[in-house]
Order: structure tokens, then C-alpha cells, then sequence
């Protein structure tokens, strides 16, 4: 390992794809996500990379798709209403099945909104945003170190399942900065890619990158294929973190920066002998089901907690399905729920019988 | 320990590579830390502040709802964040810029003249590190030593020639009484 650096979560997003072996970046300017295109600008250039600030977000989308279907590793970064604009290439990207990395620095809405950090995003990028059945494969990192790792593995992920993948993090996770410690060398899944249209050299038939399948039952077909991925995919790609989850009085989740405010109310409401566990899921799609499954019937109760008016709690209920009651607390705007709020709560639902 | 550190003040003023600088010694001090910057649609002579965490436990949330220290750099910033001071904790302010007091009486309150003192080592950027010295001298939460590394390493090379003011400046601000 080498040494700890200083860094914003934006620039490790750049710095962790180039060392993914991302060679393309496309992109166009949004706050809070900025300097990851600064940092490519920068970068690309000294390492024969290619950087493009596309005239738009729909433009930088599609690029992807293009140099994707060459089978490079590419990336792409907006904030929230520039992911918008990027929907309907992600779905052609899904049903094409190519593999990119999506970053979505979050920012709160709706519309143009402002330029605080939300996660307010959950609905568009885990339940799709674009038109028809697909996933994406949605990681979300809650420090600086741990997002490092994440962009490196969506890169493998992408190549392994043919997928479209996410970071889906909240603007204080591209403006903050903590310590990174860079691996002296990543581990690349180096996936052949026969698909990939890099010329036939007249030895092979073409290779086609499409996404129009106009006979029913050859769509059909291709959906069910897309279906087979994402059961395999739910298989081995769930990632989750549970801390003192055994035996608590409550259990509450949250992911992101978000998790972070509850570890610290874990350690408050511990002083006040109430034991609260933590389910922080890492992958959103696919969902740690199973973690809420495992715990659904100890605690008194499960609250959830985002910078949203109640997105992720929808598959927590799902998850818990009836057997325990899931309270929800959220804050939009830019506000961020606090300690002290949260606490409140998680006091509340301890003193039930 | 862990110290929960919110610096504000007015946009230009350096609030942001205050912290940077606190954070930075940080870690080549061996300690967790964290550096969260307010990224609203902030611009000179509007508002500025930023959450720092240094400590030798993990960081859990990086925004801070307890500071063991708030550094005021204007009055609308004492204001907005003296709530945030948990009880015994440090208030410090620039007295030159502050003129009000913080109606909390259960911290410890230093005002230091820092932008007249800035004025006469013949700099104004000055004061901000004349605030730190007095943290660096109230909390040992960074050593000396490592400040003057992270100085070096954050500041672009054209401005490294300040740095023997910079380092006369936080002396000055450790020993104002």
C-alpha cells in the first residue's frame, strides 16, 4: 500500500477509474460533480486517455455508448438533473448491454432544484429512470476510501455482466475529503470481449450493437436473457454492511453519508442503553434483502433514514414484508437529518412494547 | 479524543484552506480525519464555513452536530453556529471582525485581534493562521511541524515564500493572551 493522501471524493472518482484503466471520459459540467471532468481534463491528456466535455448531457451519454461498444472502459459523471437528460441512452446502453460506469454525484430536487447533497436519486437510477424492464448495477460508497474501491470494482462488474453500473453518491461524497490509500496495483477482471465492434479484419462476421429488436418474440427472447443476467447478477453482486445488528432494540437504515449520522447515533443511543443495529446497504440494486430478512422479527422496530422524502424505504418494506414495522425520516433540500432528530426517534420506537 | 472542528467566516476570507491545512497536518500526524467543505452557492463576501475532524478514532459522520470548536471569522457566523459548541468547548473569533459576543456562557471564549495582528506582520491573509496558532496552542490538535508540511504541500510553490510568515503569524496567535 502506498501512502495516505488528502482528497476530495470527486477527484477519487477520477483518480480510481484511470487506475481501472478507464481510458475515455465524456461528460459535461454540473455542480456538485465538476472536478471529475477537471480531473480527467488533466489527466487523459498526460496518459493518451481521451476526454470529451460534450455539448450536453445527452451528447456525453452516447458517446459512452459509442466507445463501450468498442469494449474500452468508459465512464461518464453528472449530478441528478444532467442524469435525467442521460435516461433514455442508459436504457439503450442496458438493453445493448454494455459495459460503463455511471456516476451520479446527487444533488436536490426536483427540477433544476439546488446544488446541496440529496439522495433523492434512488427512485431514477435503482428503479430505472428510462423506459423498460433493465437494472443497474447500484453501488453506494459512504467514505472516501470505500468509494475508491467501489469505482475500481463497477469497472469489473461492468465487463463481467455486459451492464451498465452505477456510484450513486450524495454531493458531500464528491466535495468532501478524507484519506485514500491507492493500491500499489488493482485488480483488473480482464473480460474478453468478442462482441465488440473493433473491425472484422475480414475474418469474422460483424459484430452488431443494437438495441431495436422489432419481433415480439425475439425481444422476448432478449429480455428473458436480460432477466437470467440480473437473477445472477442478485446472486453474486449483493453487498451489504450489518453492524450490531444482533440483538438490538432497533434496527435502522441508511446509506451513504447517511449512514455515517446513524453509526454515530449508534454510539449516542448505546449511552442511553438502547442497542441500535445498522443495515447500511452497499449494492442498492441488487437489494441486501436477506439481511433484512435475517434480522426482520428481533428488533422493535426498523426505521429508515434518507436525505429523500422516502425512496429506499420502499424496498425495506418490501424486504420486511409485513413483519415488523418500518418508520421512515427524511429530510429534502439540501437538509441533512441530524443526531439529534434521529435519535429522537430511535428512542421512540425502543420504548415499545 | 476527536476534535470536531467548524471554521466560518466570509467567502475570501480562507476559511476552506483553513481547514485544509488543519485536516492535512492531520493526517500526516497519523490521525483520522475529515474535511467537509459548505459548497452552496457561496461567493466572496457571502458565507464560507467548513467541518473538520481530527482524532485517533474513525470518523464516523463527517458533518458535525457537537464542535469541541467553532473558530468565528464574523459576526453572522458566531451567530449560525455557536448552538453547535457542545458545553466546555472552545469558541475562538477574530476580534477585529467579531464585534458581538456569543451568548453561550458555558464555553471557553478567546477573542483574538487577529486581522489588526495580521496588519502589522504586513499581510491581512495572515489572520487566519494567527487563529490556528491559537488552536494548534489551545488543543494540540495538529503538531507544528506537520502544519508547516501541510503548508508546503497545499500551497502552490509560487506562494511558498510566505511560509516563514505564515509560521511567525501562528506563533503569534498561540502566544496572544
Amino acid at each position: 500500500m502506498s501512502e495516505k493522501l488528502l482528497m476530495k471524493g470527486n477527484e477519487v472518482i477520477a483518480e480510481a477509474a484511470l487506475r481501472a484503466g478507464c481510458r475515455h471520459y465524456f461528460g459535461y459540467p454540473i455542480t456538485p460533480q465538476t472536478e471529475v471532468a477537471h480531473y480527467m481534463a488533466k489527466k487523459m491528456e498526460q496518459i493518451g486517455g481521451v476526454f470529451v466535455q460534450a455539448e450536453s448531457e445527452v451528447a456525453a451519454i452516447n458517446m459512452v455508448y459509442g466507445a463501450a461498444s468498442t469494449g474500452k472502459r468508459v465512464m461518464t459523471s453528472s449530478s441528478s438533473p444532467g442524469i435525467s437528460l442521460k435516461q433514455e441512452g442508459i436504457s439503450y446502453s442496458a438493453c445493448a448491454e454494455l459495459p460503463m460506469v455511471i456516476v451520479d454525484v446527487v444533488r436536490c430536487g426536483p427540477g433544476l432544484g439546488g446544488i446541496l447533497p440529496a439522495q433523492c436519486d434512488y427512485f431514477q437510477i435503482v428503479k430505472g429512470g428510462g423506459h423498460g424492464d433493465y437494472n443497474l448495477v447500484v453501488f453506494a460508497p459512504s467514505s472516501i476510501q470505500e468509494l475508491y474501491e467501489l469505482v475500481v470494482h463497477a469497472f469489473n462488474v461492468a465487463d463481467q455482466y455486459r451492464n451498465p453500473v452505477v456510484i450513486l453518491g450524495d454531493g458531500y461524497l464528491g466535495q468532501m475529503m478524507e484519506a485514500v490509500e491507492f493500491k500499489d496495483e488493482e485488480v483488473i477482471n480482464k473480460v474478453e470481449k468478442p462482441w465488440a465492434t473493433v473491425g472484422t479484419n475480414m475474418e469474422r462476421e460483424h459484430n452488431v450493437i443494437t438495441s431495436i429488436y422489432i419481433e415480439a418474440d425475439v425481444l422476448e427472447a432478449h429480455n428473458n436473457k436480460l432477466q437470467a443476467k440480473y437473477r445472477a447478477i442478485e446472486a453474486n453482486e449483493t453487498m451489504v454492511e450489518e453492524f450490531n445488528c444482533e440483538g438490538a432494540d432497533v434496527i435502522v437504515t441508511a446509506y451513504g453519508t447517511v449512514a455515517r449520522i446513524v453509526k454515530n447515533v449508534i454510539k449516542d443511543a448505546a449511552k442511553e442503553g438502547i442497542k441500535v443495529g445498522l443495515i447500511r446497504p452497499i449494492t442498492l440494486w441488487p437489494f441486501p434483502k436477506a439481511s433484512f430478512e435475517k434480522y426482520a422479527e428481533t428488533p422493535k422496530g426498523f426505521l429508515c433514514v434518507e436525505m429523500s422524502a422516502g425512496q429506499m424505504v420502499e424496498d425495506v418494506r418490501l424486504a420486511i414484508n409485513g413483519k415488523n414495522s418500518v418508520d421512515f425520516h427524511g429530510r429534502t433540500g439540501g437538509n441533512v437529518p441530524s443526531q439529534k432528530d434521529i435519535m429522537a426517534i430511535v428512542r421512540e420506537i425502543a420504548a415499545r412494547k | 479524543m476527536m476534535n470536531q472542528i467548524i471554521l466560518a467566516g466570509f467567502g475570501g476570507q480562507g476559511i476552506l484552506s483553513m481547514g485544509h491545512f488543519i485536516a492535512h497536518a492531520g493526517l500526516l500526524d497519523g490521525k483520522n480525519v475529515s474535511w467537509l467543505p459548505s459548497y452552496g452557492p457561496e461567493k466572496r463576501g457571502g458565507t464560507a464555513n467548513c467541518h473538520v475532524i481530527v482524532g485517533d478514532e474513525e470518523v464516523g459522520s463527517p458533518i458535525i452536530s457537537n464542535a469541541s470548536v467553532l473558530i468565528a471569522m464574523n459576526g453572522p457566523s458566531l451567530e449560525k453556529f455557536e448552538s453547535l459548541v457542545e458545553p466546555g468547548g472552545i469558541i475562538i473569533t477574530d476580534k477585529s471582525l467579531v464585534p458581538v459576543k456569543p451568548t453561550r456562557t458555558d464555553v471557553k471564549l478567546y477573542e483574538i485581534p487577529a486581522t489588526e495582528m495580521a496588519y502589522e506582520l504586513g499581510n491581512a491573509t495572515y489572520a487566519g493562521v494567527i487563529i490556528l496558532g491559537k488552536l494548534i496552542a489551545l488543543t494540540d490538535v495538529v503538531s507544528t511541524e506537520n502544519f508547516e508540511v501541510a503548508l508546503r504541500s497545499i500551497l502552490k510553490p509560487s506562494k511558498h515564500f510566505m511560509i516563514p510568515e505564515e509560521m511567525k503569524a501562528l506563533q503569534r496567535g498561540a502566544e496572544y493572551v
